[in-house]
C-alpha cells in the first residue's frame, strides 16, 4: 500500500511499478537540516534576483568596459568580466528572472501534461487508459534532450520554444509517476475499506485517491522544476535557445563556450550558479518527500 | 503453488516472449509515426521547405523547382501513402532522405553513430562500475557514512553534463594534462567523456541501489549468512549486491535513452566525433529527416535494450519465470 | 566434536552427566541511542547442556530475541554487552573479535530463523546455501562438499535429495525448505542449536514437521536454545522454560512445572491467555472489557430479519498466474451464517478462506456461484444497488494499518464511517463517535491522534470500532488477531465476544489458528485448497473429525490448547 517514492533525482526517474517490489522499508530520516536551510537560503535569493535584480546586482548587465575586458573573478568583479568588459556576477542576477521563467514554465507544461495523461491512464474506462498507457510509452522511449531537439528543429530556436520543447519532453516520465501514484492510491487497503463502507466511486475519489496521489507530487514539482532549468540550459549550450545578448543563463553559456580555454569562468560560473539552483531544488524536494513519508510510515 | 507440466511451462513463456516482443513493435510504430508526424509538422509547403533549408534562404519558390522536389520526396502522393512508403522505408533500414544533404539520412547517421555508442556503453559500463563499488562499501553502515553517501549520489545525480565536462576537461585535461584536449580516438580520449556521462548516471542509479541493498541487509538470509560464519564484505557482495542491483536494472533500459542523449551534448564540449555535431546541424538548419531519423534509431536502441533488460532481470532473479 | 547420544531424562551420577555446552550467568545487554542508555535485557541466566532444550518465551518487546542474537555476537550497532560469565564449550564468548565469532558460528554454533522463504537467499539453489557454512570452514573440496549436502538433506528427510539441491526455497514446498533450513544450520554438526520463532508464520502441518526434526536433533545430542512466544511450541521440546517480560526474567523452571503450575503472575496470564476449546465462555484475559450502556439499533426491516444472514451457494473463483496455470482458490464453497453466531473458518495460507471472505464481502466478483445477504440478493448485484446494504456487513482486517488513510486521524476515520443519512447532525454523529470509542474500550484522548501513532492492539481496536459504527449485522473478521501477541489477542478475543453479546452481532471468523477459532466460534468450516473438507460444530469436529486434514489440525495442537491448566 506505500505510495511509491519516486526516486529523486534531477532526471526523470523512470519508475512506473504501482506497488514497490521490494518490502516495505524503515525510513531512516538523517536529516541535515543545516542543508535544507542552507537550500531555502539559495531560493530566497534567487527569488530576490528574479524580483529585483538591481538590489543584488553590482553594475549594469549591459555596462561595456572594454578596459576591463576578460578579467578573472577578483574583488571588483565577483564573477569575472566577459571579453566586452561586462560584469558576470551582474549579468548572471540580471539573468535570474528570465531563467526561472523558463524553468518554472516548463515544469508547468510538463507536469501539466503528466496530470493529464498519467489520470487518464490510471483512472478513465479501459480503451482510453489502455491507449493513454501506449501513447505514454511510445512517448518515454524518446530521451528528454532528444525529444526537446526535435521540436526545437520543427519550432525555431527561441525561449518559448525552450518552455514547450523541455516541458514536452520530460511530460512522460512524470506522467508515468503520477500515473503509478494513482494506480498504488487506487489499489490500496483504505480504499478498499471505504468502498466496503459503502462510499460511492465519485466520494472515494475526491476523499481518498486524489489527495494521496497529489501530496508526493508537491516534491516532484520543485525536483521538476530544478531539472527544466538543467534541460533548458543544455539546449542553450548547444547554442539552441535564447540567443545573446540576453543575460539568461543558457546564453552566457552559449557565449562563454569560445572562451573555454582561456577564461573558463565564462562557462563555469554560470554552469555552477545552475547546478547550485538545481541542488537546492532537489534538496527541498526530498526533504518535503521525506517528511511526507516519515509521517505515512 | 503446485509446480506445471513443462508444456503448459513452455506455452506460458512463449506467451511472454510473445507478448513482449509486440510490444516493443508497438512502441517503434508509435515512434516512427511519430517522427512522420514530426516531418508534417514543419509550418508551411514541404517543398518549399525543403529547397529554403538547402538553400539556406526563404524565397519565393518556381512550380518547376517544386515538382522537381515533389516528384523526388513523393510529396505529392496522398498523406496516407506517403505514411505507409515511410514505414515500409524503416522496415527496410532506409531513413529518408535529409534535406540539407542529397544524402540518405542512414548514410549521414551511420558513419557517426558508431563513435557515439561506443561513448554511450562506456559510460554506462562505468556508470555500473562507479555504483556498484560506492553503495556496496557505504550502504548500511554508520549514520554519517549513509548521510555522505546519500549526499554524493544526490549532488552527483544532478551534475549538468555540459558542466561536469567542462570542469573534467579544465582540471584534467588543460590543467593537469593527464588526459588529450581534443577528444583523441582510442581509450585516452574516451575516459574523460565517458566518465562525465557516468557520474550522474551512477549517482541517479546509486540512490535506488541503495534503498535496495540497505532493505535487503535487514532481511533474514543476511543473518543466516553471518551465522554461519560469514564475514560483512562477503556478505555484500555474494548475497545481497544480486538482489541490490534489480531496480538499476529495470533503469539501464531507460539509461540507454538518457546517455545517448548526454553522449550529444559530451561530444560537443571534447570535440569527439559522433552524431553530437550532426543532430545540432541539423536541429539548426531544420532537417527533419536527420534529425527524426536519429530519433527513431535511439528509439529502436531503447526497445532492444529494455527487451534485453527484461532478460537479464529474470536472469538475476529467477523467481519471476514461474511466479 | 563429542557425539553423546545421552537420554537426557537418565542422567544420574555426575560422571554419564552430559556436557554443558552453554553458561550464561547475568547477561545484560543495553543499546545507546542519542546520548542515554537503554537496558533491554536485565540479568539473563542458564546453562546448557548437550541432549537439552532450553526455550526463552516472551512477547515483542521482551527482549527474546537479542538475547538469543547476543550469543552469536549479532547483537547489532551500538550494543553494550555484559555477563559475569559467558562461555561456549568452556570458551569465553566476551572478548570475542569479529574473527573469533566467525571461527565459531556454523561450526559450534547454528542457528535457525523462521521461514525459511526469507531466510535462506530467495536467488539461489538450497544446496549452495547448505554448501556455504562447509565453504567458509574450508571443509573439504568442492566435490566432497557436493557429497555432503546431499548427506545432509537425506538426514534431515528430504527425499531426492539431488534434484531438490538444485532448487530454490521458492520452489519447494513449506515443509521441504523448512528441512532445508535447519539442515544449513547443522552443516557442520554444531554443538548448540539456536532456533528463534522457527515455527512462525508457517502453516501448521509444516510446524508440526519443523517440530518433529527438532526432536531428532535434540535426540542426536544437540544442545538447543528455542526462542518463541508460542507456548504451545515451547511445551513439546523444552525441558526448561525461562519467561521473559521487559527484559527481565520473571519466570525459571522445568518445563512441566512452568506449564502446569507457574509461580509468577505473567506466566499465569501468558498460559490462561491461549484460547482453545476448553476456554471457551470464559475470558481469557484479567482486563474485564467494560460494561457500556448500548445505545438502541435504529428498527429498520434488516435489524428485523430473522432469517440466515449469509447464505453462500457454491462460490468458485480462479486465477490465472503468469506461467500459464489455472489456480482454483475456491471451489464450490457453501456455507450459512446465522443471527448472533460465530462462524469459523479455518485453514492454512493457499486454502482459499479469505478469498471466500472477501467475495461474502462482495470485494471480489466470483466465477461462480452466490450469496444473499439478509435474505436479498447480493454477489449478483452491480455494485451501485449494493451501496445501500453495505451497512450491514462491515470488516476486519489483519493489519488494520493499511486500511486506514495515512492522512486522517482517529475522529476523522471513524466518523467517515458514520453515515451522514443516518445522523444528518454533526453533534450527533460526535456522539456516536464517542459511543463507539467507549464500546471498544479506548478513552477519547486517541481521538486527535494518527493510527501510526497507536500500539497493535489500539489499532485493531479504532478498526473494530470502524467496522461498528454503521449498525451492522455482520462482522467480517480475516485474520483479525493473527497479528498480535498473546495477550493482546487475548483482550480482543474478550471484547469481540462482549460486543457480541451486547449487540446481536454474528461473526464470519477467518483464521489459520484452530486454538483461536475453537474459542471463539459456535460452527466450523474446514477448507484446504479451496474445498470445504469438513463443517460442523467445535465439539463435532474435536470429538469426531471426519477428514484427514481436520485430524492433521487438531493434532498440531499441544494440549495446552484443549488443557485447563491449574490456576494458582
Amino acid at each position: 500500500m506505500t505510495a511509491i517514492a519516486p526516486s529523486t533525482t534531477p532526471q526523470v526517474p523512470p519508475s512506473d511499478t504501482a506497488t514497490s517490489t521490494t518490502p516495505p522499508r524503515t525510513r531512516r530520516v538523517t536529516r541535515l537540516r543545516w542543508s535544507v536551510a542552507l537550500a531555502v537560503g539559495v531560493l530566497a535569493f534567487f527569488a530576490l534576483a528574479a524580483i529585483a535584480p538591481g538590489l543584488l546586482a553590482t553594475h549594469a548587465p549591459t555596462a561595456l568596459d572594454l578596459t576591463s575586458s576578460l578579467r578573472p573573478p577578483g574583488v571588483d568583479h565577483w564573477f569575472g568580466t566577459d571579453e566586452s568588459g561586462r560584469d558576470l556576477y551582474s549579468r548572471v542576477v540580471f539573468g535570474t528572472r528570465e531563467s526561472l521563467s523558463i524553468g518554472l514554465g516548463a515544469a508547468a507544461v510538463s507536469l501539466g501534461l503528466a496530470l493529464v495523461l498519467g489520470s487518464l491512464a490510471a483512472l478513465a474506462g479501459r480503451f482510453v487508459s489502455g491507449s493513454v498507457n501506449r501513447l505514454v510509452e511510445i512517448l518515454f522511449a524518446f530521451p528528454t534532450l532528444l525529444f526537446a531537439l526535435l521540436l526545437v528543429a520543427i519550432l525555431g530556436p527561441s525561449a518559448t520554444t525552450q518552455i514547450i520543447a523541455v516541458g514536452v519532453g520530460s511530460a512522460p516520465g512524470y506522467a508515468r509517476i503520477v500515473r503509478g501514484q494513482i494506480l498504488a492510491a487506487r489499489q490500496s487497503g483504505y480504499v478498499e475499506a471505504a468502498t466496503a463502507l459503502g462510499h460511492p466511486r465519485g466520494l472515494i475519489l475526491r476523499q481518498h485517491i486524489i489527495p494521496n496521489a497529489v501530496r508526493p507530487l508537491v516534491a516532484i514539482f520543485t525536483l521538476c522544476v530544478g531539472q527544466s532549468i538543467v534541460w533548458a540550459s543544455s539546449l542553450s549550450f548547444l547554442g539552441l535557445g535564447v540567443a545573446p545578448p540576453s543575460s539568461e543563463w543558457g546564453a552566457l553559456l552559449d557565449a562563454g563556450r569560445s572562451y573555454v580555454t582561456h577564461a573558463p569562468w565564462l562557462i563555469v560560473i554560470p554552469g555552477l550558479v545552475i547546478v547550485v539552483l538545481a541542488l537546492a531544488a532537489t534538496t527541498i524536494g526530498k526533504d518535503i518527500q521525506a517528511r511526507l513519508e516519515s509521517g505515512d510510515e | 503453488m503446485t509446480p506445471t507440466s513443462s508444456t503448459e511451462h513452455t506455452l506460458a513463456v512463449g506467451r511472454r516472449i510473445t507478448s513482449k516482443l509486440l510490444a516493443a513493435v508497438l512502441v517503434l510504430w508509435g515512434a516512427a509515426t511519430a517522427a512522420f508526424a514530426a516531418q508534417l509538422a514543419l509550418p508551411g509547403d514541404r517543398a518549399t521547405v525543403i529547397l529554403n533549408v538547402r538553400a539556406g534562404q526563404a524565397i519565393q519558390r518556381t512550380p518547376e523547382e517544386l515538382a522537381a522536389i515533389n516528384e523526388q520526396y513523393g510529396l505529392a502522393n496522398p498523406v496516407v501513402v506517403q505514411y505507409l512508403n515511410y514505414l515500409g522505408g524503416l522496415a527496410r533500414g532506409d531513413l529518408g532522405a535529409s534535406y540539407q544533404q542529397y544524402r540518405p539520412v542512414w548514410d549521414v547517421i551511420g558513419e557517426q553513430i558508431g563513435a557515439t555508442f561506443a561513448l554511450t556503453f562506456t559510460g554506462i559500463g562505468l556508470a555500473w562500475l562507479l555504483m556498484v563499488v560506492w553503495v556496496t562499501l557505504t550502504a548500511g553502515r554508520r549514520p554519517q557514512v549513509r548521510a555522505l553517501g546519500t549526499f554524493v549520489e544526490t549532488v552527483t545525480a544532478g551534475l549538468p553534463p555540459y558542466w561536469l565536462g567542462i570542469v573534467l576537461l579544465l582540471v584534467f585535461a588543460l590543467g593537469l594534462g593527464w588526459f588529450p584536449v581534443i577528444g583523441g580516438s582510442g581509450l585516452q580520449g574516451l575516459l574523460l567523456p565517458a566518465l562525465t556521462l557516468a557520474i550522474p548516471l551512477a549517482g541517479f542509479m546509486g540512490q535506488a541501489t541503495r534503498s535496495a541493498f540497505e532493505t535487503a541487509l535487514t532481511q533474514p538470509f543476511v543473518i543466516s549468512a553471518r551465522m554461519r560464519g560469514m564475514g560483512d564484505l562477503a556478505v555484500r557482495l555474494r548475497h545481497v549486491l544480486r538482489h541490490a542491483v534489480l531496480p538499476a536494472v529495470t533503469l539501464s533500459g531507460w539509461a540507454l535513452g538518457a546517455t545517448i542523449s548526454g553522449a550529444v551534448v559530451v561530444e560537443t564540449i571534447f570535440t569527439r566525433p559522433g552524431i553530437g555535431k550532426v543532430l545540432v546541424a541539423a536541429v539548426n538548419s531544420q532537417d527533419l529527416p536527420v534529425v527524426t531519423g536519429i530519433v527513431v534509431v535511439i528509439a529502436a536502441a531503447y526497445v532492444a535494450a529494455n527487451l534485453l533488460v527484461d532478460v537479464a532481470y529474470t536472469v538475476i532473479d529467477p523467481r519471476l519465470r514461474t511466479s | 566434536m563429542t557425539t553423546t547420544a545421552l537420554n537426557p531424562a537418565a542422567q544420574t551420577d555426575e560422571a554419564s552427566r552430559p556436557p554443558t555446552r552453554l553458561r550464561v550467568t547475568n547477561l545484560r545487554v543495553g543499546f545507546a541511542k542519542g546520548g542515554h542508555e537503554r537496558r533491554v535485557v536485565h540479568g539473563l541466566s542458564f546453562e546448557l547442556a548437550a541432549g537439552e532444550c532450553v526455550a526463552i518465551v516472551g512477547e515483542s518487546g521482551s527482549g527474546k530475541s537479542v538475547s538469543a542474537r547476543t550469543l552469536v555476537g549479532l547483537t547489532g550497532a551500538g550494543a553494550t554487552v555484559e555477563a559475569d560469565e559467558l562461555s561456549l564449550d568452556d570458551e569465553d564468548l566476551r572478548g570475542f573479535t569479529d574473527r573469533d565469532w566467525r571461527r565459531v558460528r556454523g561450526s559450534k554454533v547454528g542457528f535457525v530463523l523462521q521461514d525459511a522463504l526469507v531466510s535462506l537467499d530467495p536467488l539461489r539453489p538450497v544446496g549452495k546455501e547448505i554448501g556455504e557454512a562447509l565453504r567458509l570452514h574450508g571443509w573439504g573440496d568442492r566435490a566432497s562438499r557436493r557429497a555432503k549436502v546431499l548427506e545432509l538433506l537425506d538426514s534431515v528427510g528430504v527425499p531426492s535429495a539431488a534434484n531438490r539441491a538444485r532448487q530454490r526455497p521458492d520452489e519447494l514446498s513449506g515443509g521441504l525448505r523448512q528441512r532445508a533450513l535447519i539442515a544449513s544450520a547443522l552443516a557442520l554438526d554444531p554443538g548448540v542449536v539456536v532456533a528463534d520463532e522457527p515455527t512462525t508464520a508457517l502453516d501448521v502441518t509444516v510446524q508440526a514437521q519443523v517440530l518433529d526434526l527438532l526432536e531428532e536433533t535434540k535426540r542426536r545430542g544437540k544442545a538447543i536454545i528455542l526462542i518463541s512466544h508460542d507456548l504451545s511450541v515451547v511445551a513439546r521440546l523444552a525441558d526448561r522454560i525461562l519467561v521473559m517480560q521487559g527484559g527481565h526474567i520473571v519466570e525459571d523452571g522445568p518445563a512441566q512445572q512452568v506449564l502446569t503450575a507457574p509461580r509468577h503472575e505473567y506466566t499465569r496470564s501468558l498460559i490462561a491467555a491461549v484460547p482453545g476449546t476448553h476456554t471457551r465462555g470464559r475470558l481469557l484475559g484479567s482486563q474485564v472489557p467494560p460494561v457500556v450502556s448500548v445505545p438502541p439499533r435504529p428498527a429498520t426491516p434488516e435489524a428485523e430479519y430473522a432469517g440466515p444472514l449469509l447464505e453462500a451457494t457454491d462460490l468458485v473463483k480462479r486465477f490465472r498466474s503468469p506461467d500459464g496455470s489455472v489456480h482454483t482458490a475456491v471451489d464450490q464453497v457453501s456455507f450459512t451464517l446465522e443471527r448472533g453466531e460465530t462462524l469459523g473458518v479455518v485453514g492454512e495460507s493457499g486454502s482459499g478462506k479469505s478469498t471466500t471472505a472477501r467475495i461474502a464481502l462482495a470485494l471480489t466478483e466470483a466465477d461462480g456461484g452466490s450469496v444473499r445477504l439478509l435474505g436479498q440478493e447480493w454477489t449478483s448485484l452491480p455494485e451501485r444497488r449494493r451501496r445501500r446494504l453495505r451497512r450491514e456487513i462491515s470488516v476486519v482486517y489483519q493489519d488494520p494499518l493499511s486500511s486506514f488513510d495515512p492522512r486522517w486521524d482517529v475522529q476523522r476515520i471513524l466518523e467517515d464511517a458514520i453515515s451522514s443519512t443516518d445522523l444528518p447532525s454533526r453533534a450527533a454523529r460526535r456522539e456516536r463517535v464517542a459511543e463507539l470509542l467507549a464500546l471498544v474500550g479506548l478513552t477519547p484522548a486517541v481521538l486527535g491522534r494518527s493510527p501510526l501513532t497507536l500500539s497493535g492492539g489500539q489499532r485493531q481496536r479504532v478498526a473494530i470500532a470502524r467496522a461498528l459504527a454503521p449498525w451492522p449485522s455482520v462482522v467480517v473478521l480475516d485474520e483479525a488477531v493473527s497479528s498480535l501477541d498473546v495477550s493482546m489477542q487475548a483482550q480482543i478475543l474478550d471484547l469481540l465476544v462482549t460486543l457480541q453479546a451486547e449487540l446481536g452481532l454474528s461473526y464470519l471468523f477467518i483464521s489459520h489458528d484452530l486454538g483461536v477459532i475453537s474459542h471463539l466460534a459456535d460452527r466450523v468450516l474446514v477448507m484446504k485448497d479451496g474445498v470445504v473438507v469438513e463443517r460442523g460444530t467445535v465439539d463435532d469436529i474435536f470429538a469426531r473429525p471426519q477428514h484427514d486434514y481436520t485430524r492433521e489440525l487438531i493434532g498440531a495442537l499441544h494440549p495446552l490448547n484443549t488443557t485447563p491448566t491449574t490456576e494458582g
